[in-house]
C-alpha cells in the first residue's frame, strides 16, 4: 500500500541522522579508546592498547566500578521492595481510585532530577531538615553525620527517584494478566498466597526485570547524585570520567572507561530481554 | 491518606498490610517535594526545623535575579528546538518502523531508542567527542542537537504505539479516492495521531528543560536553568533554588493536569509516558 519512494522518504532522514549522531559518535568513542594524550596536552591518534592496561592493572577504577555495581545493585532491590508491592495494591486492592494514584506515582517524576536531589541535600545535611528535627524533639544531641556525603545518601536518592519507574513496568505487568486467571485460581481453592505465588508472581516478571534494569542502569551511571550528596565514600564510576574529561584531562582513558560502562549495560539490556521473553506467557 | 483508606476495598490482613506499605511510599515519594516548597518560603534559610518567618522574599530575589532568567529563556529555546528536532526525525522513524523493510532495521530500532535507556553521561560523552572531532564550538545549539537527537526514542515510542492503534483503512481509502501520500499524511495520518504527538511534544518538552546529564558535556557559555542551578549548588544553597524549582513543579502539574483532561475527553484513559515506559524498557525495545 505505501510506495517505495514513500519508505524511502519516511526512512532516510531518521536513519542519516541517528547514523551521524547516534552511530558514529559511539565508534569514535571506541577510536578514542586507543588514542593517547601527549606531554603537551593534545590527543595524539597513537592506536594502541596502553589505555586498556592502565585500567587492567589499577585498582582504583575496578573497585569503583564494583562499589557502583553494589550501590546500583542496593538501589535496584530497595526500588523494587517499595515498586512492586505499591503496584500489586493499585493493580489489585485499589478499586475505583486506581487511575488517580496511578498519576500520583507520576507525579514526582515530573520533578526535575536534580531538584529532587538538592531536596535530599537539605533534607540529610547536618544542618539540615533531618537533623534539626531530630535534635527538637530530643532524639539526639549532635547531628547526625553519616546520613549526607555518604553512599547512604546516594542510595537513598537514587531510590527515591527510580522507584516511580520501577513501579510503571510492574503495573503495566500486573494490569495485564487476565482476571480470569486469578478467579479460576480462587475457585480451585488455592488460597491467596497461593494465587499470588503460583499465577500473580510469575506473570508479573517480565515488569520486575524491566524495572530492576532501569534501575540498575540509570544508576550506574550516575553522576550527579554522588556529586552532590557521596562525598569521599560515595564516589562512582562515572565521576572518575568526568574528572578525566575535564581537569585531569585524558580523554582516552575516560573514553575506555565509558565504553567499559557502554558494553556493561548494552549486555545487561540483552540479559533482561532474553529474561522478559522467557517468562512472558505469551 | 484518606484516599488510600477509601481504595482499599476489601478488609483482610494482606490489603491492610499493603495499605500500609502504600501510605509509607507515597510519603516517601511527596517528602522532598513537601520540603522543598515549604522551605522555599523559610526566611531562615534551607534547613532548620522548625521553619520560622514564613516569607515570600525568596521570591522576590529570584524575580530580580537577572541570570536565573537568563537561563530559563535559554531552556525555553533549546526545549522547543529540540522538540522541533526530535518529532521531525521521530514521527518518520515510527513511520519507516511501522511500514518499511530495510536492511538494519534492527539494529535502527535498538539505536533510536538506546538513549531512553542509556546513562546520560554516555550519549554526552560521545556526542561530546564527535563535536571535537568536528571542531564545533559548544554552545546552546550543541544542547539541542543532544537534546533533539536523545529524544528522538519518545518521540518515535509515543507515536509508534499510536500506529499501533490505528486503523489503516482509513489511509487505504484516502489514497484510492486519489489523494497523494504527501495528503494522506496531513490529513488522514497526523490527525488520527493527534495525541501520541501532543504527548510526545509536551514530555520532549519537559524532559528537555529538566535534562542535565546530556547537557552537563555539551555546555557552552549559556547556561541551561539545570545548569545554572548546578553551578549554584556547587557554591552554597539558598531557599531562591527551591522557589524556581516550586515554581517549574507548579507548571509541570498544570501541564499534566490539561493532558490529563484533554487525553481523558478523547479516549477515556490518561497513561501520559507509560508507553514510553513499556515500549522503551528492554525486552520490548
Amino acid at each position: 500500500m505505501f510506495s517505495r519512494a514513500y519508505k524511502m522518504v519516511v526512512t532516510v532522514p531518521p536513519l542519516l541522522w541517528v547514523t551521524v549522531f547516534l552511530l558514529v559518535p559511539y565508534l569514535l568513542m571506541f577510536c578514542y579508546t586507543f588514542w593517547s594524550v601527549s606531554p603537551a596536552q593534545t590527543i595524539v591518534h597513537s592506536w594502541d592498547l596502553k589505555n586498556y592496561k592502565e585500567l587492567l592493572q589499577k585498582t582504583v577504577y575496578w573497585q569503583t566500578l564494583l562499589r557502583s555495581m553494589w550501590i546500583a545493585a542496593r538501589v535496584m532491590l530497595f526500588s523494587l521492595l517499595l515498586g512492586y508491592p505499591l503496584a500489586y495494591f493499585l493493580s489489585f486492592y485499589a478499586g475505583k481510585r486506581k487511575d488517580l494514584l496511578y498519576q500520583m506515582v507520576i507525579i514526582p517524576l515530573w520533578v526535575s532530577y536534580l531538584v529532587r536531589a538538592y531536596a535530599w541535600k537539605t533534607i540529610l545535611g547536618s544542618d539540615g531538615v533531618l537533623n534539626t528535627l531530630l535534635q527538637y524533639v530530643h532524639l539526639t544531641r549532635h547531628p547526625l553525620d553519616f546520613l549526607l556525603y555518604s553512599p547512604f545518601a546516594v542510595v537513598l536518592t537514587l531510590t527515591h527517584i527510580y522507584t516511580p519507574f520501577t513501579f510503571l513496568p510492574i503495573y503495566a505487568a500486573l494490569e495485564h494478566i487476565p482476571r480470569n486467571l486469578v478467579e479460576a485460581s480462587h475457585d480451585l481453592g488455592a488460597t491467596p498466597a497461593q494465587t499470588f505465588w503460583k499465577i500473580i508472581f510469575p506473570l508479573s516478571i517480565p515488569g520486575v526485570v524491566a524495572g530492576a534494569t532501569f534501575a540498575f542502569v540509570l544508576s550506574l551511571g550516575d553522576f550527579l547524585a554522588p556529586l552532590l550528596l557521596g562525598g569521599p565514600s560515595g564516589i562512582m564510576i562515572s565521576n572518575i570520567v568526568v574528572s578525566l574529561f575535564g581537569a585531569a584531562y585524558n580523554w582516552p582513558l575516560g573514553a575506555a572507561i565509558s565504553l567499559g560502562m557502554l558494553v556493561i549495560v548494552v549486555s545487561l539490556l540483552f540479559l533482561s530481554e532474553r529474561l522478559e521473553k522467557r517468562w512472558s506467557f505469551s | 491518606m484518606e484516599l488510600l483508606v477509601s481504595a482499599a476495598t476489601s478488609n483482610t490482613p494482606r490489603s491492610h498490610w499493603l495499605l500500609v506499605h502504600a501510605v509509607a511510599v507515597f510519603s516517601f515519594l511527596y517528602l522532598p517535594i513537601a520540603v522543598l516548597i515549604l522551605y522555599s518560603f523559610n526566611g531562615q534559610g534551607v534547613g532548620g526545623f522548625p521553619p520560622h518567618h514564613l516569607t515570600l522574599d525568596w521570591y522576590r530575589i529570584l524575580f530580580a535575579d537577572g541570570p536565573i532568567w537568563d537561563s530559563v529563556l535559554n531552556s525555553l529555546q533549546v526545549a522547543f528546538a529540540a522538540m522541533a528536532i526530535s518529532l521531525t526525525l521521530g514521527i518518520p522513524a515510527a513511520l519507516a518502523l511501522d511500514r518499511a523493510q530495510f536492511p538494519g532495521k534492527a539494529l535502527f530500532r535498538r539505536l533510536v531508542l538506546l538513549p531512553l535507556i542509556l546513562p546520560g553521561i554516555i550519549t554526552g560523552l560521545s556526542l561530546l567527542m564527535l563535536f571535537n572531532v568536528m571542531g564545533t564550538k559548544l554552545s546552546l545549539m550543541t544542547i539541542v542537537l543532544g537534546h533533539g537527537t536523545a529524544l528522538i526514542s519518545v518521540a518515535t515510542t509515543e507515536v509508534f504505539a499510536g500506529l499501533q492503534k490505528l486503523d489503516r483503512a482509513q489511509e487505504e481509502a484516502s489514497l484510492d479516492l486519489g489523494a497523494n501520500y504527501w495528503q494522506t499524511f496531513w490529513r488522514v495520518t497526523v490527525p488520527n495521531l493527534k495525541l501520541p504527538i501532543i504527548g510526545a511534544a509536551l514530555l520532549i518538552f519537559t524532559l528537555s528543560m529538566d535534562e542535565i546529564a546530556v547537557s552537563f558535556f555539551l555546555i557552552g557559555r549559556d547556561n541551561t536553568l539545570p545548569l545554572e542551578i548546578w553551578g549554584r549548588l556547587r557554591r552554597g544553597i539558598t531557599p531562591e533554588i527551591n522557589a524556581v524549582s516550586t515554581i517549574i513543579f507548579v507548571f509541570s502539574l498544570v501541564t499534566i493536569v490539561v493532558w490529563y483532561r484533554l487525553r481523558m475527553q478523547a479516549e477515556g484513559s490518561a497513561d501520559v509516558g507509560a508507553d514510553l515506559i513499556e515500549t522503551g524498557a528492554p525486552g520490548k525495545s
